[in-house]
C-alpha cells in the first residue's frame, strides 16, 4: 500500500457499481441478461441481444485465455513510469467477454494467442481492488 | 439508396495552413486561416457559406460563424468519430446539400496537438472514451498506441505480418513527406532507423506512430451544379461510415480485427459505381503503420491477412500500384486529423500535387480511421 496512489481511479457508474464492489470482494462479477442470459461487459443497462433492462450479477471463475497484448515501453502516464515496460493482455474470460488488463510475471517472447491464463487479485487502495492476470501455472 | 449521393455534390474550395511542431496561433485561429483559404479557393465570399461543420474536438461552430462573420448559416453539425470525423463530414455535407438544406458547407479542422495537451490527456477528455476511462485506465492502457497495439499483435500472430512491412508503410510516407513543402518530417528514413527507433508500445515503435502537429485544414462542399463552373471542382462518387460492433471499446469488439471501414467501403465503391482496379490513388488514415495495413484489407484491396504482403515492392509508393499517403500522411506530413488526406486528395484530383503527384490521376479515395473503430471513406473523381 502506499502513501499516495498516482494511477487513475475508476469513476463507477450506476451500471458499474457492482463490478467494482464484486472486485472488492475478490470477484469478477458480470452482468447476465435475466430474459435471454447473454452475459455482458463493461457494464451496460441493457442487454444488446433481447433489450431486456433486467440482469442478474454472476461470478466468473477467473479463467481465460490470451486474446491479444502489447508491452508498453512509453510512459503515457506518470503513474506508470516506474513500472515501464509492462504487458497489457486482453483476456478472453470463460464467460465469453473479455477483459483488458495488466499481465504479471511473464516475458513477452513466452506469450502466444490462447495460452491459459487466470486472475490475481492487487489490492491497489483500501477501496480499490484490480483484477491482474497471470500465466495459469 | 446505393446511388443517393452519387455524383451530387464536390469539393470546390480547399486550404491549409503551414503545418508545424510549434505555433504561435490558437486553434480558432488556425481554422479561420484555413477557411478563408478554403472559401476564396471556392471562388466564394465568406458569407456565402451556410453550412459549417467543424472537428468535434475543439472550437464549435459557433466561433467559426462569429470568426467568418457568417450570418445566413442554415445547418452546423459535428461528427464526433476522432479521425473519422473530416471524411464523414464529407458524407454529412454531400446529405444536407442534396437535401436543399444548404448549399456550401465549410468542413474545418484546427488543432494545437504539439503545443497543447497531448494525446493521452485529449483522449482522456472525450466522452467517446468514457468505458475506457473507467475499466482500462486503471491498469495502464491511455494511449492508441497501446489501445492499438494488440490488434496488430494479433494481425501479426494470425497471417505473419512483420516489422518489415510497418516499416515499409513508414519509409514510403516519409519519401512522399520529402517531396512535400508543407510535410514537417523531410530528413530520410530507412528501414534500419525504423527497427532501430525506441520501442513505445510493442509491436508498435517510434516510427510506427504518427506525429503530433499544429496546424489547420478546411474544404468547402458545394452542388455539382454550382461546382461545374468552379475553378477546379472534384466530385464526390460515394461516401459512408461505418462503425465496428462494439464500437465503444476494442477489447470487447467480437473481432479486433473487423474495422467500421470494413461496413463503409462496399456501400462507397457501389454508390460510386467504381472497381477497386479504378483507383489510382488513395490517402489512407495511418495513425499507425498497421493501420495502413488493416485498412487495405477492408477497403477490399486484398484480402484480410493479406495486407503486409500487399505493402510490399513500391505498390503504395509515388510509381506503385497504389500510391497511399502522396504528401506524407499523419506518419511525416503532419497530424491534422486526416484533414489533409481530404486536401491532398482533391490536390492530387486537380493534378497540383507538385513532385507528388501521380500521373493522370482521375479517381481516388479517402479514409478516415478514429474512436477505437470508426471507419469513413469518400471516392472522389477529377472534374463534375
Amino acid at each position: 500500500m502506499r502513501d499516495e496512489y498516482l494511477k487513475p481511479l475508476p469513476e463507477p457508474s450506476i451500471d458499474s457499481q457492482p463490478f467494482w464492489d464484486g472486485l472488492k470482494e475478490r470477484q469478477i462479477m458480470l452482468q447476465k441478461c435475466s430474459n435471454c442470459g447473454t452475459i455482458r461487459h463493461y457494464p451496460r443497462p441493457m442487454c444488446e441481444k433481447c433489450h431486456s433492462m433486467e440482469c442478474d450479477w454472476i461470478e466468473a471463475s477467473g479463467h481465460g485465455t490470451v486474446y491479444s497484448w502489447t508491452e508498453s515501453h512509453h510512459p503515457f502516464h506518470f503513474g506508470f513510469k516506474a513500472e515501464t515496460p509492462y504487458i497489457l493482455v486482453t483476456v478472453t474470460l470463460d464467460e465469453g467477454v473479455r477483459i483488458q488488463t495488466k499481465l504479471l510475471d511473464a516475458k513477452i517472447e513466452d506469450l502466444k494467442l490462447d495460452l491459459p491464463v487466470e486472475v490475481v487479485f492487487a489490492q491497489e487502495t483500501p477501496d480499490l481492488v484490480l483484477p491482474y492476470f497471470r500465466l495459469a501455472g | 439508396m446505393a446511388e443517393s449521393l452519387n455524383g451530387k455534390t464536390a469539393v470546390t474550395g480547399i486550404g491549409e495552413t503551414k503545418y508545424s511542431r510549434g505555433t504561435d496561433k490558437s486553434s480558432i485561429g488556425l481554422m479561420l486561416e484555413a477557411s478563408i483559404k478554403a472559401i476564396h479557393d471556392a471562388g466564394l465570399q465568406p458569407n456565402q457559406i451556410d453550412g459549417v461543420i467543424p472537428y468535434s474536438l475543439g472550437p464549435v461552430a459557433e466561433e467559426v460563424m462569429a470568426g467568418l462573420g457568417l450570418t445566413d448559416v442554415r445547418f452546423s453539425a459535428q461528427t464526433p468519430m476522432g479521425g473519422a470525423s473530416p471524411v464523414a463530414a464529407l458524407q454529412c455535407a454531400a446529405a444536407v446539400i442534396s437535401a436543399g438544406v444548404c448549399n456550401h458547407v465549410l468542413i474545418v479542422l484546427g488543432r494545437r496537438g504539439y503545443s497543447d495537451a497531448r494525446v493521452t490527456t485529449r483522449l482522456a477528455a472525450m466522452p467517446q472514451f468514457r468505458q475506457i476511462a473507467e475499466f482500462e485506465n486503471p491498469v495502464g492502457a491511455f494511449a492508441p498506441a497501446q489501445l492499438y497495439a494488440p490488434m496488430i499483435r494479433r494481425h501479426m500472430e494470425l497471417y505473419g505480418t512483420n516489422p518489415d512491412q510497418f516499416a515499409e508503410v513508414a519509409v514510403a510516407m516519409r519519401n512522399h513527406a520529402m517531396l512535400n513543402d508543407n510535410a514537417i518530417m523531410k530528413q530520410p528514413l530507412t528501414v534500419d532507423d525504423h527497427h532501430n527507433s525506441r520501442m513505445i508500445s510493442d509491436p508498435y515503435r517510434l516510427f510506427d506512430c504518427c506525429l503530433e502537429s499544429d496546424g489547420g485544414a478546411a474544404v468547402v462542399i458545394s452542388s455539382a451544379d454550382f461546382a461545374k463552373d468552379t475553378r477546379s471542382p472534384v466530385s464526390i462518387l460515394g461516401v459512408a461510415e461505418g462503425h465496428p460492433d462494439s464500437p465503444s471499446t476494442i477489447t470487447q469488439r467480437p473481432d479486433m480485427l473487423e474495422l467500421g471501414l470494413s461496413k463503409a467501403a462496399p456501400r462507397a465503391f457501389e454508390m460510386a459505381g467504381v472497381k477497386h482496379k479504378d483507383i489510382d490513388l488513395a490517402q489512407i488514415y495511418d495513425c499507425f503503420t498497421g493501420m495502413v495495413i488493416a485498412e487495405i484489407e477492408d477497403l477490399g484491396f486484398c484480402e484480410k491477412g493479406e495486407g503486409g504482403p500487399f505493402v510490399e515492392g513500391g505498390r503504395i509508393r509515388l510509381g506503385g500500384e497504389l500510391p497511399v499517403n502522396t504528401h506524407g500522411g499523419l506518419l511525416s506530413q503532419a497530424h491534422i486529423a486526416g484533414m489533409n488526406h481530404v486536401y491532398e486528395l482533391v490536390r492530387q484530383l486537380r493534378h497540383e500535387g507538385g513532385a507528388a503527384q501521380v500521373p493522370n490521376a482521375e479517381i481516388g479515395l479517402v479514409t478516415g480511421y478514429g474512436d477505437l473503430g470508426d471507419g469513413s471513406l469518400a471516392i472522389m473523381q477529377r472534374g463534375v
